[in-house]
């Protein structure tokens, strides 16, 4: 380390090694920011990563502040919601970036994982960092759920009526499992007080001890890039990648400029048009919860639909239930169903690219179809989606290994 | 961990059982937490049973009660609106109860218990309204050949004297029949069927 200039520059030098040799600060910024070598050709799906992560850091935030105006009982649920949004001071901007957040969030969520299927940064050695981040999305999924019940609204109710009675097509321990899950014969006080509970404390700890093994992870291997190649293969004199660059002040500085961008867009969301026309939040939840009346038409909001469309695809109740939950829970294998030798899509032959455009866009139009009434068209469009949808995942198993390849660079291409 | 001049298989014997009754004290400290999530006393006897005396209904009358939140309804039906329900079967959409919610004992063509009481769930299956008893047979504005029923006034959902949903209405299924059974000739208990507790 160079000669402090000033009297001030020894002081807090002294102070940094007063405070290294009792906590290891200085270490831990080196090793996980500027001693950390990120490859140096990320591009735009690269932001998804550390924006998921500002959009965590508001939630809990706006979280905190949510819960010092709401009441979590069936009788001022609803009202204290509305308590917020009117009376509250700026107490509408506070909901309205929370709402707004959820999202947000798995719209970052669903890019990030999106950036893997492109690039392969699941694949062999990054497994677990991927079955982390598969945890992370279950936890959050949980979570959004959960919150969209806290407002008390017809969707809230409804919607937490049709997810817990999908527990009840279980077998034999189905129905006492939605009473323990209810805690009462129908959706009720003890419902909305307990998810209260999961929402604000339960899962976010969950949500960030995950988090924290999904960054631990990534540093023991470094990201992967667009090229699906390791940059630690190629290491110049001083054993650093030479297609590395320090994360910090580097990558730091690109995620800045990123989340400059991503606060103008979701400010403009946030200030002028929060609802989204009924896709961030539902109209039907602007109602008060009536156990005696069903809305006409319920669906969850839009990050589930995809799923539900799959649940409404099939006729049978438990069948349904049952390819939903595969659905999700095939994400989890995707490592090991992906066996080509390369990582990247750059590299892969077109069997994969048309592979993944029709597994988007099934994606998406799932989702889409998920929201949409239910016509006897519409349940067989279902059908054909959820088709594709899964044959993604078997299709890639087994074409993978002999699917055509590129040659691979030794170094990173821009 | 210091290996020498140790009785290994004494440790591994020590580690094992600690392990064995630090995990049992663990499950048995887990069922507390795992029990606070059941309905507790107060929502038991809220969603408890209820007893109806039915000693008093005439026939063609319609006794509602409270249960669980939702209106049930106890019909006393005459000999004339039983002897009615095969000539719709033509009209309905479920006739047989297949797609509709009851207790196996209620999937039959009367959808009850006794033939002559219908106990039945008086939300409508569309949005939870509660339908009208249209007892009278003959035109009505809303059915030419009116054989007696339910009309929803929401929505305008058909539902005949056992409660089967008409074909081409909003309403989905037919009513609900929640479980019940009957204590003795004149006591009716809502909640509990030979099948069990619901």
């Amino acid at each position: 380390m160079a000669k402090p200039a000033s009297t001030l520059a020894r002081r807090a030098d002294e102070l940094m090694n007063w405070i290294d040799k009792r906590l290891p600060v200085t270490a831990f910024w080196n090793a996980t920011m500027t001693g950390y070598y990120a490859p140096k050709n990320f591009n735009f799906w690269y932001y998804m990563g550390s924006l998921a992560l500002l959009v965590l850091v508001m939630q809990i935030l706006t979280g905190i502040f949510l819960t010092m105006h709401y009441k979590p009982s069936a009788a001022e649920a609803f009202a204290s919601v509305e308590y917020i949004m009117r009376d509250v001071d700026w107490g509408w901007l506070i909901r309205y970036m929370h709402s707004t957040g959820a999202s947000f969030f798995f719209i970052l969520v669903y890019m990030h994982m999106f950036r893997s299927l492109l690039y392969g940064s699941h694949r062999k050695p990054r497994e677990l960092l991927w079955v982390f981040g598969m945890l992370i999305y279950l936890a959050l999924m949980a979570e959004a759920f959960m919150g969209y019940v806290l407002p008390w609204g017809q969707m809230s109710y409804w919607g937490a009526q049709v997810i817990i009675n999908l527990f009840g097509a279980i077998p034999s321990i189905g129905e006492p499992l939605t009473e323990w899950i209810r805690g009462d014969y129908f959706i009720s006080d003890a419902t909305l007080n307990r998810f209260f509970a999961l929402h604000v404390i339960a899962i976010p700890l969950a949500l960030l001890a995950l988090v924290l093994l999904h960054l631990v992870a990534l540093r023991e291997n470094g990201s992967n890039n667009p090229d699906g190649i390791e940059i630690k293969a190629n290491k110049n004199e001083n054993g650093l990648p030479k297609d590395g660059i320090p994360f910090h002040p580097y990558y730091t500085v690109k995620d800045i400029f990123g989340v400059g961008m991503f606060l103008l867009l979701f400010a403009f969301v946030l200030f002028f048009w929060p609802e989204v026309g009924g896709i961030f939040l539902e109209r039907d939840n602007f109602i008060p919860a009536t156990p005696l009346v069903t809305p006409e038409h319920i669906v969850p909001v839009w990050y589930f639909t995809p799923y539900y469309a799959i649940l409404k695809a099939v006729p049978d109740k438990l069948m349904g239930v049952i390819l939903m939950g595969a659905s999700v829970m095939i994400l989890f294998f995707l490592p090991w169903l992906d066996r080509s030798p390369v990582k990247s899509i750059r590299y892969k032959g077109a069997w994969y690219k048309v592979m993944l455009a029709l597994f988007t866009f099934a994606f998406i139009r799932l989702g889409m179809l998920g929201m949409a009434e239910g016509t006897p068209s519409q349940t067989i469009e279902m059908r054909v989606w959820t088709f594709v949808y899964f044959s993604f995942f078997i299709l890639l198993f087994f074409l993978s290994p002999k699917g055509k390849t590129k040659p691979v660079p030794d170094r990173v291409t821009h | 961990m210091p290996t020498d001049g140790v009785n290994k298989g004494r440790r591994r014997f020590l580690v094992a059982t600690t392990a064995v009754v630090g995990g049992v004290g663990v499950g048995f400290a887990a069922v507390p937490f795992i029990q606070s999530w059941q309905p507790s006393a107060k929502a038991q006897s809220m969603g408890a049973p209820t007893q109806v005396d039915i000693a008093n209904l005439e026939p063609g009358q319609l006794l509602k009660v409270q249960w669980r939140g939702q209106t049930i309804g106890v019909l006393r039906r005459t000999p004339e609106s039983l002897s009615l329900l095969p000539d719709v079967i033509p009209d309905l959409r479920d006739p047989q109860s297949l797609e509709s919610e009851q207790p196996s004992f209620a999937q039959n063509v009367t959808r009850a218990l006794k033939d002559e009481y219908l106990v039945v769930n008086m939300h409508c299956t569309h949005l939870g309204c509660v339908p009208q008893m249209v007892p009278q047979v003959g035109p009505q504005s809303f059915e030419k050949n009116w054989k007696g029923g339910f009309f929803c006034p929401c929505h305008k959902s058909k539902f005949d004297m056992a409660g089967r949903v008409y074909k081409g209405v909003p309403a989905p299924t037919n009513l609900k029949i929640p479980p019940y059974s009957f204590i003795d000739n004149r006591t009716l208990l809502i909640g509990v069927s030979q099948e069990g507790v619901a």
